[in-house]
């Protein structure tokens, strides 16, 4: 291996690489709970959905031998999950949040209990693009090797930051978003919308979980997510809300993510465990500092209970 | 909610309304059973058709259920010993949810209450064994109480969302003990699963004498009564209650809500923390990675089954120790993967939080509703 002829230039070469790999189901699931929060409504069960959306993927994609059939039905399957929290929701008295730690157990369980079969087979796997055919360097290859699903969600997000600015569908989440009455007061019926708008952060959180067992680390396992559809929450709320923020912030953790991996590719093994918690460390320092018991959340939405 | 007792302490034989006070104060309680008791049964039936949509019975399930969780002496027993972690991880939930607070970190206590003890047990290796359980405890209530303290700390004054920072930060003591657990903690002999050293037999805690169920569940049982009698029946409790309802009012009243919040929630991590330190004093005699097995999610749902009442905790996660008791045997009997069990448990999650919006909604339990009333 030419691990030694790069030397330690392989360290930030590994964590760009792991950013570009780690980040993209943070992508995926942070622009769809950008979409749900701006719409006022939390949806912590996205956790579960990410499971079960990677679980549908792979054995969609075992039994029909195609990824992207994986992709749709994944996409479907959060479609799914996103609209029932959306509707329970909407029933006087029933907290969102406890509802949404509900989801996230009953959508592990589910996984778990549809995927039991699917943990031998191998799914083929989505295409990634070789960025790096200009070099001769295998670390330089593996890191540029981007798959798609990266790319889209990049285009995805400047889509959505110009949507929420400039469209009229963009307009009514965030109105429905910053205020009930006033959107009543518009004609426009608030419980449609954040079911809308929670049905496609699933379908998104959906699509992100079918990268997890399509490319990587590519394989169907029970501890496939640890915990990536929480931390999108935090994430959003660091990236106020703002998609193209949830971008830089999706990379910014997969980075961290990356940290402790790169560390011990190049001898350094030492709390290679405290480095794997770098993500959650991260995630909880942003928190902490980006809170503020005084002010609001700048671009917080108005009605969003956790900010409140 | 909808517990204000009208016409309770009037000494008229009929409230404002024309009915006994008392007919309405138990119309008033019934609700509180009726419907969680109807949430469950329909949670199960909802769970019959899953079963039977995958091609099972749900009554051989529900039959093997019960053989599994209570039809024997045997298993009986072995529902008590899990119910026993359930009982303490349930209150760390309990107990800021009746501040407002949803903290669902309790795992990350768990386990570091386990590493904890766990250190100071090999460290004070020769001391007598009394000593040595108690300084367990200790430790153990100290790493949990500290972990969820600093979330409730977290909360108050630095609002940040204490649901995702507790989670956040059961991932980072799981790491933590990983990182312990292999290095400086770790027992060389230890080879396939990294542990601490074991425990001297002397500093075991063992079962109540005529059961093969351990100390823990007794101590479970009284951290729920200690915690019922905090919430309901001390000024403490009372400030929590008040605090909980309008943050602003308490501090308009003059409550100290800060350490109020962080008391509570050090409180409820030091249960958690404490049912680490049984989960290694008496089951598994060191720590290691099978301390997150689960109870602290299990907790949740105890916790929220129970509407957060320290008393009702204690049926509830017996019927859940039960519940979970059973997975081995459904597994083997009816050829269902193990986590049939979690998907009952989301099922009936689901329902439950759903029935929420039942609360008061009944003629027959809501004497605002009865006849001239407005």
């Amino acid at each position: 291996m030419g691990a030694t002829e790069i030397g330690l230039w392989g360290v930030p070469l590994a964590i760009l690489g792991g950013a570009i790999r780690v980040s993209t189901p943070f992508i995926f699931v942070s622009l769809g709970e950008a979409i749900t929060e701006r719409s006022g409504r939390i949806n912590l069960g996205l956790e579960g959905t990410l499971v079960f959306g990677a679980m549908t993927a792979y054995a969609v994609a075992v039994k029909t031998n195609s990824p992207w059939l994986g992709l749709l039905a994944a996409a479907f399957a959060g479609l799914c999950f996103g609209l029932f929290h959306g509707w329970i929701c909407k029933f006087p008295k029933v907290n969102d949040i406890a509802i949404g730690i509900a989801l996230m157990l009953f959508g592990s369980g589910l996984a778990f209990f549809f995927g039991k079969p699917f943990i031998k087979p191998k799914a083929p796997n989505l295409p990634a693009i070789p960025f790096g055919g200009w070099s001769d360097i295998p670390q330089v290859q593996a890191a540029l090797d981007v798959n798609v699903l990266f790319l889209i969600g990049a285009v995805l997000s400047v889509i959505l930051w110009w949507a929420f600015r400039n469209t009229r569908a963009g307009l009514i989440v965030r109105v429905v978003g910053d205020s009930s009455d006033a959107a009543r007061a518009m004609g426009l019926n608030p419980d449609t919308i954040r079911l809308l708008a929670t049905g496609v952060g699933g379908a998104l959180a959906g699509i992100g979980g079918a990268y997890l067992s399509l490319y990587y680390p590519g394989s169907w396992t029970e501890r496939i997510s640890s915990g990536q559809g929480l931390m999108a929450v935090a994430l959003v709320i660091f990236a106020r809300w703002n998609p193209l923020g949830c971008f830089a912030a999706a990379l910014l953790f997969g980075g961290a993510g990356a940290l402790g991996p790169a560390l011990q590719s190049v001898g350094v093994t030492q709390g290679y465990y405290l480095f794997y918690a770098a993500p959650y460390i991260l995630t909880l320092i942003i928190m902490i500092a980006t809170s503020s018991p005084t002010r609001s959340l700048a671009g917080a939405p108005g009605e969003l209970s956790i900010t409140k | 909610m909808a517990n204000t007792v009208t016409g309770a302490g009037m000494p008229a034989l009929f409230g404002a309304r024309g009915y006994p006070p008392a007919l309405e104060w138990i119309a008033r309680r019934a609700e509180a059973f009726v419907i969680p008791l109807a949430a469950l049964v329909v949670g199960m039936a909802l769970f019959s058709l899953f079963i039977l949509a995958v091609g099972k019975s749900p009554i051989l399930l529900y039959e093997t259920m019960w053989r599994g969780g209570f039809g024997s002496w045997f298993s009986i027993q072995n529902s008590l010993s899990r119910a026993a972690p359930l009982l303490l991880a349930a209150l760390c939930v309990a107990l800021p949810a009746r501040l407002g607070l949803v903290v669902i970190g309790g795992e990350g206590a768990i386990v570091l209450g386990g590493v904890g003890a766990a250190a100071i047990g090999v460290a004070l290796s020769g001391a007598p064994s009394f000593i040595v359980i108690l300084a367990m405890g200790v430790a153990g209530m100290a790493a949990g109480g500290i972990w969820i303290g600093a979330v409730g700390a977290l909360r108050h004054y630095r609002a940040v969302n204490e649901t995702i920072s507790s989670l956040l930060m059961a991932y980072i003591a799981i790491a933590l003990m990983n990182q312990l657990v292999e290095g400086p903690l770790r027992d060389p002999a230890s080879l396939n699963k990294p542990s601490t050293q074991p425990l001297a037999d002397m500093y075991r805690i063992g079962n109540i004498p005529g059961m093969d169920v351990h100390w823990g569940l007794v101590v479970g049982v009284v951290a729920c009564i200690l915690s019922w009698v905090l919430i309901e029946k001390t000024r403490w409790g009372f400030a929590a209650r008040i605090a909980g309802g309008n943050v602003r009012a308490a501090q308009v009243q003059g409550l100290a809500v800060g350490p109020l919040i962080v008391g509570f929630t050090a409180l409820a991590g030091g249960f958690a923390g404490l049912a680490g330190m049984l989960e290694v004093a008496a089951v598994q005699g060191s720590a290691n990675a099978s301390l997150a097995a689960g109870y602290g999610y299990t907790g949740i749902l105890v916790a929220f089954l129970a509407r957060h009442n320290p008393l009702a905790i204690i049926p509830v996660a017996i019927l859940l120790g039960g519940i979970d008791a059973s997975g081995g045997l459904i597994q083997r009997r009816m050829d269902l993967p193990d986590a049939t069990v979690l998907v009952l448990q989301g099922m009936i999650f689901i329902v439950i939080l759903f029935s929420e919006t039942f609360y008061g909604r009944f003629k027959a339990f809501n004497p605002d509703l009865w006849k001239g009333a407005s």
